[in-house]
């Protein structure tokens, strides 16, 4: 199941061009094509298994395909050993050099392309300053803490100038402040430098916060790929709109126009037919108190359950007919019992299964 | 959580043992060192008359120069040998790797003399070698130089130690994360530039180690002479075996003894130094 | 793996067959001209005979000294198992004054020349009245080959689970009785690996057995001797023997040492 590619205005920097990677006999990617553009924040997301981190590998040049191509910049990438793309990796464990020091692994690239030596030590300390390491110039890696480690992995590959940042989970060692703190760095960074990066996570609220596209890649097939607001507004399948996000998918059949899921009936432009729809929890009201909406669909339920999140309640619903829902609403204190609920019918997004 | 007596119990007995025979008979070697031998007796009066003829007769520096010489040729032969098998092994062998590496170390523990006694057969002007190449037609006369001969040794102890130096560099070389080289493939450094500047750095302490070993080894070697060399190729070992032998000067012989345990010493502990320097953990 | 791995570099693998060419073609010859009927030279072998074999059944002499080496070996393992073991405790557990001085000389044996192990100990022997035999051999192999035991039982200690002697002792156990019912049981594997190398080590050893062997020969000595005398293809029958069974003990050595480790209750 793929969603249409969607080709962006901007000038296409990167094509994978029906790609595939077999290893023994299990396909890891299949067939899989997608741009990406230059300048754009991409970042691929899936589960481990989903191939994510292979093709970025393919990108990088540390697995050769089992068929299809990759193009950059309007010539052949795939067919060049990856110490002659202009692409650079940061790894998920950084892979510092710890035989050098701080300034020499961000000099490495300089000196591997054969950089005259005057314009290394100045370049090198542009780089630093960029990701405020300037202070551990001679340190040895072993010495700094992981995000430490994390910026001079991010000043050794962007020093070379590569026309594409390939970032293999760099965040997933770090705890949840440190994360936060670096995503906002890398998202900032990004924009000041211009480069065009390839992220890749398993994080779907990371890929969501830092990207300008989002490529979510499932079994090595690429089951959507479309900007954040996008892919979270318009899920294109289950999968997509149970992975990102969280969702309530109702299964029904539609009949001129009504669908009739369960304990929940509303008007839909999908064909007739067995359908799927996945409404967010969000999308959930409490009846009363609720905004006048013209396109509303109410139902009863009884809460189950209730979980207090801080700024919003999130609410285990019971509907007839042993129906489960969830519902995200603000904070108002515990509740019990049998309320009524709606939700605006243009909310519920058929998907494909 | 151990108590003091399980702590006597466990140390006093090894502890004994090694004073006793490794202590004290070192001691007694340096002792005997300072004395001296008159009309086939040892006379226990104490002077430097050994180091002196060690230091002034130059008979004692041609064999030692000559020792030297052979324990940097098999040092720099088993490297050569040694490190890029370790490589392959370590980088380029895939499945067969465990497989390999037991082939690799089988040989290694097994009798020395054997393996001496092989290359004494094969080597002669009787031997295999001889016989292969006239038989092959690549030579008509047997080639006296190969057995009786510093090549001989240089060639036994080579193959004698190539496992020897095999094991800590393969151990360096599996300890390297493999990311580190994608990193260096990433960053535009070509496969011959990443041994060069990541590799090799990094395999450095197993590459000491291995080197110390096989030259330490090499510089206290009397078999391998007695064995292939014959009288040419006569290394420092011989002669302080011969004077505990028939030439019966355990003074002198003791001098020498000490003079080899000095080198070796300073040479592991100046070799441990440089380990650590290169270890970058 | 890397982008290396995708292409063979031919060079380099041509390279390191000849190495393993060099490394075992020596013994493949030896142990085929130990067949050879014409002697332990010439090319090619062309009789095939198990006479050399035979011969070596009735050797007595040979079998004396098997025995002879059988008696050290035993007495090797014993002493350097069970030193190697306070060793390695001692090195794992214990604190004294000269404990760095101490791990260094016990580990020293494994890296001198053996004559310099071999000629100490005979001054030794011959000042403390024991004199050379098997006896000498028999210290010198143990002090030789403590090193080899502690280095292989520290390792196997490193590996051990501390909880479990916590464990036992929470539970009431006695030092020694945690010992003998916890820490033994799981050194086993370590312990059986370390006797077996150090039995090998013992049968092959000739260094330091040249200095302190009497009248009594060790098999390497007893071969030593022959080749002064002589060669005939017996020599090759009987190194080929010892190489058999030396390969096997190694390989079941190897093989005990990279198991993967389980506990023991």
């Amino acid at each position: 199941m793929t969603a249409a590619v969607q080709s962006s205005p901007d000038a296409v920097l990167l094509e994978v061009r029906a790609v595939s990677k077999r290893f023994g006999n299990k396909d890891v990617l299949k067939t899989l094509s997608l741009d990406i553009a230059q300048g754009e924040f991409l970042t691929l997301l899936g589960e481990s298994g989903s191939g994510k981190t292979t093709l970025l590998r393919l990108i990088a040049g540390f697995e050769q395909p089992t068929s299809g191509e990759i193009w950059m910049s309007g010539a052949r990438l795939d067919t060049l050993p990856p110490y002659n793309r202009r692409v650079n990796t940061v790894f998920q464990q950084y892979a510092l050099f710890p035989h050098l020091s701080v300034s020499e692994n961000v000099a490495y690239g300089l000196r591997a392309s054969n950089t005259p030596k005057a314009e290394i030590a100045p370049r090198v300390e542009q780089a630093l300053t960029m990701v405020r390491m300037s202070d551990y110039a001679n340190s040895k890696p072993a010495k700094l803490s992981g995000g430490q480690q994390q910026r001079v992995a991010l000043a050794r590959a962007l020093i070379n100038r590569p026309q594409l940042l390939l970032l293999d989970e760099p965040l997933s060692a770090l705890d949840a402040n440190l994360r936060k703190e670096m995503q906002g760095e890398l998202k900032s960074l990004q924009r000041e430098v211009g480069i065009t990066f390839l992220f890749v996570t398993h994080d779907q609220e990371e890929a969501m916060a830092l990207s300008d596209r989002i490529a979510l890649l499932k079994d090595g097939d690429l089951e959507q790929i479309a900007s954040p607001r996008e892919i979270y507004a318009h899920p294109a399948t289950a999968y997509t709109a149970q992975f990102i996000g969280q969702t309530n998918l109702l299964s029904g059949t539609v009949r001129s126009g009504i669908a009739d899921c369960g304990a929940l009936r509303f008007a839909t432009h999908a064909p007739d037919g067995p359908a799927l729809f996945s409404l967010r929890p969000e999308a959930i009201s409490l009846a009363a108190g609720a905004p006048q909406i013209p396109d509303a669909s109410v139902f009863r339920a009884i809460i189950r359950q209730q979980f207090f999140g801080g700024s919003s309640e999130l609410l285990e619903l019971n509907c007839t007919g042993n129906q489960t829902l969830r519902a995200r609403i603000d904070a108002r204190g515990p509740l019990s019992g049998e309320h009524e609920f709606v939700f605006s019918a243009s909310s519920a997004i058929p998907v494909k299964p | 959580m151990y108590s003091r007596l399980y702590k006597l119990v466990i140390s006093l007995p090894p502890l004994a043992w090694v004073i006793l025979f490794l202590l004290v008979p070192y001691a007694l070697m340096f002792a005997h060192s300072f004395w001296q031998v008159t009309d086939g007796v040892i006379i226990h009066s104490w002077n430097l008359q050994q180091y002196k003829e060690l230091f002034s007769n130059s008979l004692y520096a041609t064999v030692f120069f000559r020792t030297l010489r052979i324990a940097a040729s098999v040092t720099l032969l088993s490297l050569l040998l040694g490190y890029p098998l370790a490589y392959f092994l370590s980088f380029h062998a895939g499945q067969r790797k465990e497989l390999l590496y037991q082939l690799v170390i089988v040989p290694l523990w097994v009798s020395y003399l054997v393996r001496g006694y092989a290359w004494k057969t094969i080597l002669g002007t009787d031997g295999v070698l001889n016989g292969a190449l006239q038989y092959l037609h690549i030579t008509h006369e047997p080639v006296s130089a190969l057995l009786y001969s510093p090549f001989a040794v240089i060639l036994m102890l080579t193959h004698i130690y190539t496992p020897f130096v095999f094991l800590p560099i393969y151990a360096s070389l599996e300890h390297i994360p493999r990311p580190l080289l994608e990193a260096s493939h990433d960053l535009g450094a070509n496969p011959r530039s990443t041994f060069f500047r990541v590799v090799l750095p990094l395999s450095m302490p197993g590459l000491l180690a291995g080197a110390t070993f096989a030259f330490v080894l090499t510089l206290g070697d009397f078999l391998a002479p007695l064995l292939v060399g014959g009288s040419s190729s006569n290394m420092i070992a011989n002669i302080v075996q011969s004077l505990f032998g028939a030439a019966y000067d355990w003074p002198l012989g003791a001098a020498i003894s000490v003079f080899i345990l000095i080198i070796t010493v300073s040479l592991l502990f100046f070799t441990e130094r440089l380990e650590k320097r290169w270890t970058f953990q | 793996m890397s982008a290396t791995a995708n292409r063979r570099p031919i060079f380099l693998t041509l390279y390191s067959a000849l190495v393993f060419a060099f490394i075992y073609l020596p013994i493949l010859v030896l142990v085929i001209y130990s067949f050879n009927r014409d002697g332990v030279g010439g090319f090619p072998p062309r009789h095939f005979t198990f006479d050399w074999y035979r011969q070596l059944v009735s050797d007595s002499a040979l079998w004396s000294a098997v025995l002879n080496s059988l008696y050290v070996a035993a007495g090797a393992v014993v002493v350097s198992l069970t030193l190697g073991l306070l060793a390695a405790l001692a090195l794992d557990r214990a604190d004294f004054p000269g404990k760095a001085l101490f791990r260094r000389l016990v580990l020293l044996p494994l890296i001198l020349p053996g004559i310099i192990t071999g000629l100490s100990l005979l001054m030794f022997a011959v000042a403390s009245g024991l004199g050379r035999g098997l006896t000498a051999v028999f210290f010198g192999h143990g002090t030789a080959l403590i090193s080899v035991a502690t280095t292989e039982i520290f390792a196997g200690l490193q590996k051990l689970d501390r909880r479990q002697e916590e464990a036992s002792l929470d539970l009431g156990a006695s030092p020694w009785r945690t010992f003998w019912h916890v820490t033994l049981p799981n050194l086993r594997l370590s312990l059986i690996a370390a006797g077996l190398l150090i039995f090998t080590l013992s049968m092959d050893e000739i260094a330091v057995t040249f200095f302190l062997i009497g009248s009594d020969n060790t098999l390497p000595q007893e071969i030593w001797g022959r080749l002064r005398r002589g060669i005939t293809p017996e020599i090759n029958a009987i190194s080929t023997l010892i190489l058999l069974v030396s390969i096997i003990l190694i390989t079941i050595w190897y093989r005990l040492r990279t198991r993967p480790e389980h506990s023991e209750t």
